[in-house]
């Protein structure tokens, strides 16, 4: 018994201890298969997930610059930027929004509206991402709730970057404004910067801002974060600095700029004075203005609506896309064709009995009796009607046509503000394209004074007198003086090919339309020292207005078929430097409602080239 | 059978002094050491704080010694005596727990007892490996190599995989089945019977996969692509991949480590302490791990094959394995070579349960080694 017994413990010991060390064969197996997965990972893939890890844990944030300003020619700043005083929230800081918002309302008032609109946002953003409760704070409040911040949970006093324009209205129209990136810019606009993606991100949605929106912008800096695995930020890796927007100098005089846009307060009216030596523009008005001061602030819904319900129309670039019929400003064109031509000289005389017939139609002439027997110079100077029906029924609308087009009309000069208009100069080809049909008889005379199918903008009556003014050279209009520190280069102005004494013709008229007993502008004279200015003056028929009948001059009329008023001029006759278009919308008679205006501008430019310098910055009302 | 007892007479029962001199130092001292790993990394993993996981780690290790010398002083008849009854208590908990579970949330697995919680089915493990011991010390060898007499050890088996199964904890009863099989592999079962065992299994792994929750099924296909989700189910293995890689031969340095620092990685004071430490110590740290383990599984070996009974071989080597079960789960899973199951790692992960449970094992084990030299009857049961 006790021998089986033994030798059975031997047996079972003995299988027990080989099979013992069969399970430590396996066991050192196992243990060197997870020593080698090990080695795998650690030795072979290490790289991989080394990158991998990196990845991970380093973010980059785009650092936005400040946006660079807007100065004038002598340095004024038109546009700049201020601090925003603001109040965040990060929803993934605090427990309940509710309870941050009503310790917040300790400080400032929070509004239903406000809650509702951070509730809304945070639902749609991560939670880390920070929500504004409300900005344009005053310094006191600002500080106050910085000072508490610690103890509200999820509250970020902040110090953002808002866009200001101090003259307010009075350069709505050439600056524009800036506002953030919107779905449709990303769709349009996208130039493969970076920053346009930044949330909110403002970029220029009109005028120079929008032009120039690029150099403005500057370059964004980034920031290498490490971020743990919620997305808070650990620590500042590393960083590279961004460079600030550039600075952009503008050519206008924001004195004459103030002074102009003064002037036409309270009229729907514009005004463009070009420098006639390299088209800078000195003074771009469009009146009313619009403060673009709200629209970084944000107006609501009513003040929207009432802008544009507005009759005078504040939120129209008028100077650039109003087109208007130029009227007898336009019988400049209609002169230099005939010179041209040839169909006339400086002493073809042309006998005027206060009207014209062609065919079955009388066109008249703006003196009942008529102005005798008058050239070119006398004609300019009284807008005698029948001189210029005449001269356009010798040279033909298409040479009318060609001449415009020579002097800036019918065209686009790619200038640096948005929305130019090309307005409309009537041709053999344009009526067969536009209505099917060639030209009538009648026509050519209603060309020839600037009425009918003509229309021009403010701003192309203006190169237009500037090309007159400057001899016939081809002069651009631009705004843009310099971006940062590169001066941009006046675009050539090479000469329109027109014979000199053809545009001293038309000269002599203009400046006997001002200065010589019986022109249409001679209560605008100017009499200062070097101050001698030439112009033509304008009226232009509303179209529609002739359905109420006559030549709707009368003060009975309704204000809104009244005549406009137009006045293009330059000065100083004997050495031209500034020419200028005035448009004063319903304003009845170039010579009653634009003259005026223009002489007032003319004289405060003039002015200022005896004491040049940077406008006293006018009482900038800085909102918020 | 007198001379037996002689035996048993001749030979003075040692003093418990005598007892702590012959503790197996070495083991001691390798337990200490992995452990000390540990409260290293959940130094760590608190950014470099002994709050709140690496005092409470070490306090729990201290109470897990004084069980493990307890344990060790206790003699090993006492421990085959004990088998049986307390395999009845651990079956009787799992009840428990599995009755209570009903009005519970979810898989309950726990039992309070006020001062400490204990997992029933961490207690099976041990419960299990006595058990079985105690069985085939009983069975003479041409009964126990035979396929009839199979049927009480599978039984002993199946049930308490049943009950975790049904908590359900497939981790657990993936290392219960594993003991039980290593147990039987060591005992002497017929080649063959191993072999057509094994492709049982084998042919039983898609009968089983319909029975396998949801949320183990997704387990499962994470780990086969865990690529194809990296923001959900496949992140944890991801980042934890990316932990262990990015570490390189030496680490990031000790509190250097980004993935964890930083939170990228998931559970890293429990489950996925690994890679942890393969982020900050790199190859090296995690290979003089391994290598520490080796050496307590040797010593784990070495006590087995020097016992004298048969209960207290076969005891030592199913808590052998028990050891060994952990480490293999708890490493492939961190390294993506088996889907995850909830292992912690033996020693270093946070869990006063699994701390809890390995040193009592570690005390039995010691136990088998201070009474190495003790004969045990067939059939007794306390025979003094």
């Amino acid at each position: 018994m006790a021998t089986h017994n033994e030798r059975e413990e031997y047996e079972r010991s003995s299988a027990f201890t080989r099979r013992a060390l069969l399970l430590g064969v396996g066991t050192t197996a196992l243990l060197g298969g997870l020593v080698s997965r090990m080695y795998q990972l650690q030795i072979l893939d290490a790289d991989k997930f080394r990158t991998l890890s990196d990845t991970n844990r380093i973010n980059l944030q785009l650092l936005p610059p400040p946006r660079g300003r807007i100065v004038d020619r002598f340095q004024v700043e038109l546009a700049s930027n201020r601090p925003n005083y603001r109040v965040l929230l990060v929803p993934d800081q605090t427990d309940s929004i509710d309870m941050s918002l009503d310790l917040l309302s300790h400080f400032v008032p929070v509004t239903q509206k406000m809650r509702d609109k951070v509730k809304r946002e945070a639902r749609t953003k991560s939670g880390l991402a920070a929500v504004t409760v409300v900005d344009g704070l005053n310094w006191d409040v600002f500080a106050k709730i910085n000072l508490a911040a610690p103890d509200l949970p999820g509250i970020v006093a902040d110090v953002g970057q808002v866009r200001t324009y101090p003259f307010t209205d009075q350069l709505s129209h050439v600056l524009g404004y800036v506002s953030a990136v919107s779905e449709n810019d990303l769709k349009n606009r996208d130039d493969g910067d970076p920053l346009l993606r930044l949330p909110g991100f403002p970029i220029g949605k009109n005028g120079v801002e929008k032009a120039v929106d690029r150099p403005l912008r500057g370059k964004g800096g980034v920031r290498q974060i490490e971020v743990n695995a919620h997305g808070r930020v650990i620590r500042e890796l590393g960083r590279t600095e961004g460079k600030p927007g550039a600075d952009i100098e503008l050519t206008l005089d924001m004195d004459i700029q103030r002074f102009a846009q003064e002037r036409l307060k309270d009229e729907s009216a514009s005004a463009v004075m070009i420098d006639v030596r390299n088209g800078e523009i000195l003074a771009f008005v469009s009146s009313p203005g619009f403060d673009p001061n709200e629209f970084i602030t944000g107006f609501t819904q009513k003040r929207w609506e009432d802008m544009n319900a507005d009759p005078l129309k504040p939120l129209l670039n008028k100077a650039l896309a109003g087109e208007y019929a130029p009227g007898s400003t336009f019988k400049i064109v209609t002169g230099l064709a005939g010179l041209e031509a040839g169909a006339i000289d400086g002493n073809t005389r042309i006998r005027c009995p206060g009207y014209m017939k062609l065919g079955s139609h009388t066109f008249h002439c703006h003196r009942r009796g008529g102005h005798g027997a008058v050239n070119v110079v006398d004609a300019l100077k009284v807008s005698c009607n029948v001189f210029f029906y005449e001269v356009g029924r010798r040279v033909g609308v298409d040479a009318i046509a060609a001449m415009a087009q020579r002097f800036g009309l019918g065209e686009k000069f790619n200038f640096e503000v948005p929305g130019e208009r090309r307005g409309t100069i009537p041709s053999t080809a344009w009526k067969m394209e536009r209505f099917g049909e060639g030209l009538l008889p009648g026509d050519a005379l209603n060309t020839a004074i600037g009425q009918g199918y003509v229309t021009a903008t403010p701003l192309q009556l203006a190169v237009m007198v500037t090309r007159v003014a400057n001899g016939g050279n081809a002069v651009i209009p631009h705004i843009v003086r310099r971006i940062g520190d590169g001066p941009v280069a006046a675009p050539l102005a090479p000469p329109i090919g027109i014979a000199p004494s053809s545009i001293a013709l038309i000269q002599a008229g203009m400046d006997a339309v001002v200065n010589a007993g019986g022109g249409t502008a001679g209560r605008s004279r100017l009499t200062g020292e070097g101050m001698r200015m030439a112009g033509k003056t304008g009226t232009a028929q509303v179209r529609g207005a002739k359905s109420v009948g006559g030549t709707a001059k009368g003060n009975g009329v309704p204000w809104h078929l009244r005549n406009h008023a137009l006045f293009i001029c330059f000065a100083p006759v004997e050495a031209p430097r500034y020419a200028m278009a005035v448009v004063v919308e319903h304003g009845q008679g170039g010579s009653k409602a634009a003259a005026p205006i223009a002489k007032d501008i003319m004289q405060r430019a003039l002015e200022r080239l005896q004491t040049p310098g940077p406008a006293p910055v006018a009482s900038a009302v800085v909102p918020g | 059978m007198a001379g037996v007892r002689a035996l048993h007479m001749d030979r003075p029962r040692p003093s418990p002094f005598a007892k702590l001199l012959d503790l197996h130092w070495p083991l001691l001292l390798a337990i200490t050491a992995i452990a000390s790993i540990g409260f290293l990394m959940l130094y760590s993993v608190a950014g470099g704080n002994l709050d709140p996981w690496a005092m409470r780690q070490i306090v729990r290790f201290g109470v897990g010694l004084v069980i493990l010398l307890v344990f060790a002083m206790i003699d090993i008849k006492l421990w085959m005596a004990l088998a049986y009854p307390f395999y009845g208590v651990t079956i009787v908990l799992l009840l428990v727990v599995q009755f209570a579970g009903r009005f519970g949330k979810g898989a309950e697995r726990w039992i309070d007892l006020g001062i400490i919680q204990i997992q029933p089915s961490e207690l099976a493990k041990l419960a299990l490996v006595l058990a079985l011991a105690r069985f085939f010390h009983g069975r003479s060898f041409e009964d126990a190599v035979k396929l009839k007499s199979l049927v009480v050890p599978l039984g002993l088996i199946g049930l308490p995989v049943a009950l975790v199964l049904m908590q359900p904890n497939l981790g657990t009863a993936l290392i219960l089945c594993f003991i039980g099989a290593c147990i039987l592999f060591v005992s002497g079962l017929r080649w063959w019977i191993i072999i057509a065992g094994l492709l049982a299994v084998a042919g039983a792994v898609p009968i089983g996969w319909e029975f396998l929750h949801d949320y183990q099924k997704q387990r499962v296909y994470t780990f086969l692509d865990p690529e194809s989700d990296p923001l959900g189910t496949g992140y944890n293995i991801m980042q934890s991949y990316i932990a262990m890689g990015s570490g390189g031969l030496f680490g990031k340095g000790f509190l250097g480590g980004t993935q964890s620092q930083l939170d990228f990685l998931p559970e890293k004071h429990t489950d996925f302490i690994l890679p942890m430490l393969g982020e900050e110590f790199g190859f090296a740290g995690c290979t003089v791990l391994v290598g520490l383990y080796a050496l307590v599984l040797l010593i784990g070996f070495t006590i087995a094959l020097s016992a004298r009974s048969h209960f207290a071989r076969l005891a030592a080597l199913g808590l052998t394995m028990n050891f060994l079960a952990y480490i293999l789960i708890n490493m492939a899973m961190v390294m993506g070579v088996i889907p995850v199951v909830g292992i912690p790692l033996p020693l270093v992960s946070y869990g006063g349960t699994a701390m809890l449970t390995v040193m009592m094992g570690f005390g039995i084990l010691m136990s088998v080694h201070v009474h190495r030299q003790s004969d045990l009857p067939r059939h007794g049961g306390l025979a003094f």
